[in-house]
């Protein structure tokens, strides 16, 4: 069974479908993709997801119960975790305060101030930013942003996270480290919805991949598929195909 | 661990200086003159008021202009009920009041933010104000009504109460997992919904329990004016004074608004009475300069000030 799906997906912004009709699933300890052109609709969908937005038409499930029509935080406390596309961490705050919010608010059972600080604290450990906790998050590069993006997340006890545009942004030193920290992250169990345009990155680490255009699915299939065909190198991907590097 | 002992350490003294200035308080009425204990109360009515703003808009960064409106609440409720029932059960009534209408209006106008929520919360005391204006000439044909009557100490003495369970309730907030998450809101309100933290319950809740306070201290302040009408109940100066007061005192720290307030109100009082010609521009050009380079305020600018003393640029790095 998957652990996210949609059917019909359907979003409009005055008269303009940003999402129409899209159905997608995501299964338990996958890694899926969704990539596509600037002004596809990629972050539209995971703000209907994540319950930024609220959808015009259709239904959006996780494990099995549906949760479109739910707040952004009841999202949250039920596993969907999320990342911004534009960093959005608390600038001002400490960076453990950053991911200490995560573990008090993040679980609908709720968790004693000592467990949420151990698990702030191993979520931390787990991106790598223990040894800057107590700086302020402005003061963070902003790779270590992203990554504290990811600990808040995670600290929520998520089961499924979004990404949205880790990599975008980072050298190639540090796009290795975040491609080895999704992973991980996959190893933990959860599963992951991953935007990227980087396509060296999600090509490798993708186990599926969803593209979207004009605000419609276009293809779905395994890197390998998606890179073959015909319609993605032509709306996306460009005819020499050895694109992202 | 040095900082744990250490902060231990400071706790003990800081608790034991409360109790000191406590019990300095609960004494004062004794051996002083009555000049000074009306003028303490004038000081603890913006302490509260400033406290409380601070607590609901001081993290979160809504500029709420409303503390006029709920303080007018608690003076009419004193108004209406003090000659029927015992004054603590009048003052707890004008804060629940209160609080009840920053429920309403919180649950409806949170949602908007910056200048939007300015506009409307400072509307709302102009609202009241004539709503109530209104009423007394159309329907009671009477403008203005009488207070029963307090002697000062009493009225003292609940001041400091008022501001005991105040200062406790601030102090609970900011250190509890509410005062993280509400400092989140104000920093990015959509991560922090989207990390688990209902914002629009708590925001709602937090300015509720704000109006508490500033309601309390208008039924118990109500008592000092014998004759109340709308445009004292509801006067606009009072949603700015501690607006002022807390960026004069500055946010960061508990006992900034205190210190903002309480010099603020000796300041005002001074110049009213040396200088009353000119009292309203000193009093400006006090805060221009105190916007101009005291941005974090009193505390921050004393805070700065130490560190170069004591040469350490972090407490603990």
């Amino acid at each position: 069974m998957p652990i996210l799906e949609g059917k019909g997906v359907t979003k409009y912004f005055g008269g303009l479908a940003a999402i129409s009709n899209v159905d997608f699933h995501v299964d338990q300890g996958e890694i899926v993709g969704l990539i596509g052109p600037n002004g596809a609709g990629k972050t539209t969908l995971f703000n209907l997801i994540s319950a930024a937005l609220a959808l015009n038409s259709g239904v959006i499930r996780f494990k099995g119960e549906k949760i479109s029509g739910l707040k952004p935080y009841q999202i949250c406390r039920t596993g969907v975790a999320r990342t911004f596309q534009s960093v959005k961490v608390f600038p001002n705050m400490p960076v453990f305060g950053n991911v200490s919010l995560g573990s008090l608010f993040g679980t609908s059972t709720g968790m004693s101030s000592a467990d949420a600080a151990r698990k702030a604290m191993e979520s931390l450990d787990f991106v790598g930013l223990s040894a800057v906790r107590a700086i302020p998050a402005k003061d963070l590069t902003l790779a270590n942003q992203k990554r504290l993006e990811v600990a808040r997340a995670l600290a929520t006890k998520p089961e499924l996270l979004l990404l949205d545009e880790l990599i975008a942004g980072l050298n190639p030193a540090e796009t290795a480290q975040a491609m080895d920290l999704v992973t991980r992250i996959r190893d933990k169990g959860i599963s992951i919805f991953m935007i990227e345009h980087v396509m060296k990155a999600i090509m490798s680490i993708c186990d599926r991949i969803i593209v979207l255009h004009h605000g419609e699915k276009i293809a779905e299939g395994t890197p390998q598929k998606i890179t073959s065909s015909k319609k993605v190198v032509e709306v996306y991907l460009g005819e020499s195909v050895d694109a992202g590097s | 661990m040095d900082i744990s002992r250490f902060t231990s350490k400071r706790s003990v003294l800081s608790g034991s200086a409360i109790l000191i200035i406590f019990f300095l308080l609960a004494t004062f009425p004794l051996y002083s003159p009555g000049y000074t204990v009306v003028l303490l109360i004038s000081i603890f009515m913006y302490i509260i008021i400033t406290v409380s703003w601070t607590m609901f808009s001081g993290p979160t960064g809504y500029i709420s202009l409303a503390p006029a409106a709920f303080f007018g609440v608690g003076v009419y409720t004193s108004a209406l009920l003090g000659f029927v029932l015992p004054l603590p059960a009048v003052i707890g009534i004008g804060g629940l009041v209160s609080f009840c209408l920053a429920l309403l209006v919180g649950a409806l106008t949170l949602r908007l933010r910056g200048i939007y929520f300015v506009m409307f919360t400072f509307g709302l005391v102009e609202l009241l104000l004539h709503f109530i204006l209104w009423w007394e000439v159309n329907i009671t044909g009477t403008t203005g009504r009488v207070v029963p009557t307090v002697d000062n100490t009493t009225v003292y003495y609940l001041m400091v109460i008022i501001f005991a369970i105040l200062m406790l309730t601030a102090y609970f907030i900011k250190h509890s997992k509410f005062g993280l998450a509400l400092q989140s809101i104000g920093e990015y309100e959509e991560a922090a919904a989207h990390t688990g933290v209902n914002v629009t319950a708590l925001k709602t809740v937090t300015f509720a329990i704000s109006a508490f306070f500033m309601g309390a201290a208008g039924a118990t302040m109500a008592t000092r004016w014998t004759y109340i009408d709308p445009r004292i109940a509801f006067n606009p100066l009072l949603s700015f004074m501690p607006v002022l007061m807390a960026i004069f005192g500055g946010m960061g720290q508990l006992y900034g608004p205190i210190i903002g307030a309480a010099i603020f109100t000796y300041l005002e009082e001074f110049l009213i009475t040396r200088f009353p010609y000119y009292y309203m521009l000193i009093f400006g050009i006090i805060m221009v300069v105190a916007i101009l380079y005291m941005p974090d305020g009193l505390v921050g600018l004393l805070q700065k000030l130490w560190k170069r003393i004591s040469g350490t640029k972090y407490a603990d790095t």
